[in-house]
Parts: C-alpha cells; sequence; structure tokens
C-alpha cells in the first residue's frame, strides 16, 4: 500500500514507523524538517517530504496522485480538513483519514462524509475509565 | 443585508467599515482579544470575540440569519472551514473566501464555497496584462468552472485570417466580443475575420485555459 502521512508528530511518526516497518510504500510530511530526525528512527525507510501539505504541489511532490491513503495528522484541525478534502475530492485518493480535535467540527466533516478520528472523544472516553475503574 | 465576516485584518476591518457605511447589519469575529477591542473602538460594538471556525461561535452571532459570510482570514484552510460550516450548519445562501494560494480557487468551488477572492490572482493577472509573452489573461472567475479571459492574437498565428465562426474552440467556450488592435470593441460576429493583434475575449471552462492557448495563439 502506499500511504501518505502528513504531519511528523507523535502519532504520524509511529504510524509512519509502523507501516514502513510492514513493508508498506510511506511518504510522511512535515512543515518542519527537525520533526523527522526528532521523531523518527534510523532505520525509517519511507521518504521524508518537507512542505505543508494543504500545497497541492506539494502533495504531488508526496506522490499522491497514485497514494492508495491519505492520513492528516498535524496538530491543526483545519489544516488536516483541507488537506483530507483535497486527497479526496482533488486527486480520489481511496482511503483517507483525518483526525480533528474539536469534536463538533469532526461530527460535521463525518456527514459530509470524511473518514475522521476524534482523540478528544476517545481520550475522555479512557480517562473517565479509569478513574471510575474499581 | 446581514453579513458576518471572519476575520479582523486589515482586509476583515475595511470590509466592515465600507459595508456599515452602506447601511449594512455587519458582525465581525476576531479571535485575538486586543485586535478585536481596537477594532470595537473604531467600529462600534459589532465585534465578537472568538474563533469564527468554531460552530458555537457562529451561532452566538446569529449566522443562521446572515444573507453573507466572508471568510477573510490570512489563512487558507481557516477560511475553508469558516465557510463550510456557515453553508452546512446555519445554511449561509452566499460564502465568500479569501484565499492566498490560487490553486485553491479549484478546491474551495468544488467544496461548495460561492466565491473566492486571492489577491495573488489580481496582481498576477496586473502584471501578465503587461507582459508580451503572456497571450492569455484571466479576468475572472464565474461560479460554476468557468472564467472569462482574453487571448491575444499574435501576429502569424494559425488562425490570423480565419472568421471567428470556424474556430475550433474548445468544448463550451463561446466568443463573446473582440477588441481591435485600435482598442475597438466588437460584437463576435461570425464573419468577422481575426487579424495579429486583435484581444479576444471567451468563456470558457477553467480547465480549458491550455487547449484555448493552444487554439488562438499557435504560430502557423
Amino acid at each position: 500500500m502506499k500511504v501518505i502521512i502528513m504531519g511528523c508528530g507523535r502519532v504520524g511518526s509511529q504510524l509512519a514507523t509502523a507501516l514502513d516497518e510492514e513493508g508498506n510504500d510511506v511518504t510522511i510530511l512535515d512543515v518542519n524538517a527537525h520533526q523527522f530526525s526528532r521523531f523518527l528512527p534510523d532505520s525509517f525507510g519511507g521518504r521524508k517530504i518537507t512542505g505543508n501539505g494543504i500545497d497541492q504541489d506539494v502533495l504531488v511532490r508526496a506522490g499522491i496522485e497514485d497514494a492508495d491513503a491519505f492520513v492528516a495528522l498535524t496538530a491543526g484541525d483545519n489544516r488536516n480538513v483541507m488537506a483530507s478534502q483535497i486527497a479526496k475530492h482533488i486527486f480520489e485518493v481511496p482511503r483517507v483519514v483525518c483526525r480533528i480535535y474539536d469534536p463538533i467540527r469532526e461530527q460535521m466533516y463525518k456527514n459530509l462524509g470524511l473518514r475522521t478520528i476524534a482523540p478528544t472523544n476517545v481520550g475522555t472516553r479512557m480517562v473517565k475509565e479509569e478513574l471510575e475503574a474499581e | 443585508m446581514y453579513i458576518v465576516i471572519i476575520g479582523g485584518g486589515q482586509v476583515g476591518f475595511y470590509l466592515a467599515k465600507e459595508l456599515v457605511e452602506s447601511n449594512h447589519e455587519v458582525l465581525v469575529i476576531e479571535e485575538n482579544p486586543s485586535r478585536s477591542a481596537e477594532i470595537a473602538e473604531t467600529l462600534g460594538e459589532i465585534v465578537m470575540c472568538g474563533d469564527g471556525c468554531e460552530a458555537a461561535i457562529q451561532e452566538q452571532v446569529g449566522t443562521a440569519r446572515a444573507d453573507l459570510l466572508l471568510a477573510v482570514t490570512g489563512e487558507d484552510q481557516d477560511n475553508l472551514v469558516a465557510c463550510q460550516v456557515a453553508k452546512h450548519v446555519f445554511n449561509v445562501p452566499r460564502t465568500v473566501a479569501r484565499i492566498n494560494n490560487p490553486k485553491n480557487e479549484l478546491i474551495f468551488r468544488k467544496l461548495g464555497i460561492d466565491f473566492t477572492v486571492s489577491a495573488t490572482s489580481v496582481i498576477l493577472s496586473q502584471i501578465e496584462q503587461e507582459l508580451p509573452d503572456h497571450p492569455l489573461i484571466p479576468l475572472l472567475t464565474l461560479r460554476s468552472g468557468f472564467e472569462i479571459v482574453e487571448v491575444k492574437i499574435p501576429n502569424g498565428a494559425r488562425v490570423a485570417g480565419k472568421p471567428l465562426g470556424e474556430l475550433a474552440l474548445p468544448e463550451r467556450s463561446i466568443i463573446w466580443g473582440v477588441i481591435d488592435a485600435e482598442g475597438t470593441p466588437q460584437a463576435p460576429d461570425a464573419a468577422r475575420v481575426l487579424a495579429g493583434g486583435d484581444a479576444v475575449v471567451v468563456v470558457a471552462p477553467v480547465e480549458s485555459e491550455e487547449a484555448l492557448r493552444s487554439a488562438l495563439t499557435e504560430l502557423a
């Protein structure tokens, strides 16, 4: 599977590393090249591209035209939403997953047909369960 | 009209000022508290401090009864989301977004934003009009994927000497008029014979720009 991951933070880098180890063709994008050396292991075999994922030219450089999947994991909800919609509606990437922290915005984009992940809801639920555990 | 403006920077501020002077009801949503206080001082209590991309804030200012929402922050992604929230949560009939990257025009239109304004495109088209090696100048992007362009017919072009009625243009392209070398506009008569130095004004699908350029400017 050819995957593009936008955002090389903790989640992005861990996902990129795991998918790379499983033998996928992985490209990771970040506006800050320092993030690659900070979070990716030396063994990472994928491509690292410095650039902004809401810029279509950067996405083309990352190989979006024949990508099987695109994942948006930057710290900015709006950035994730915009890049995911470009991937889905302009480049017709078959599988697009978008992280959105704001639960209200997440619900709206889910209704509009994006595959969205809401870590705020998931995190809250997990913390609550731990608090209430025997 | 009730107009909601997202972003109280220079663009948002002067838009609000002009619209208030034309007796519209205006509300500006600005995230930065000191900037929003500044605007309130000059324009009165027409500012709400908050994130204009959030549905809760848009709800507080009554976006559901807005006739128009203008998203003019400096960030394309914020303007996109603000317009989408207005459209999909509050059914605002018309949304306008400011964009920096001209390439975002297409994606914004595809995603239902009614109109985009790009300072980059406007400046670029001004520059292109001054350059002889830019025979095709986009003048205005319309809704529904069309644009109005001006194409200068070079001397020695394949189409020079041909009447307008015999031109092979890309599909769904229509000639709106011809401006001759002296600058006189003329109605698009099928019998009008093109000459080098003419400028042809065409309405065409945005994606046909390249095909149109080669149809009208390729040399014989």
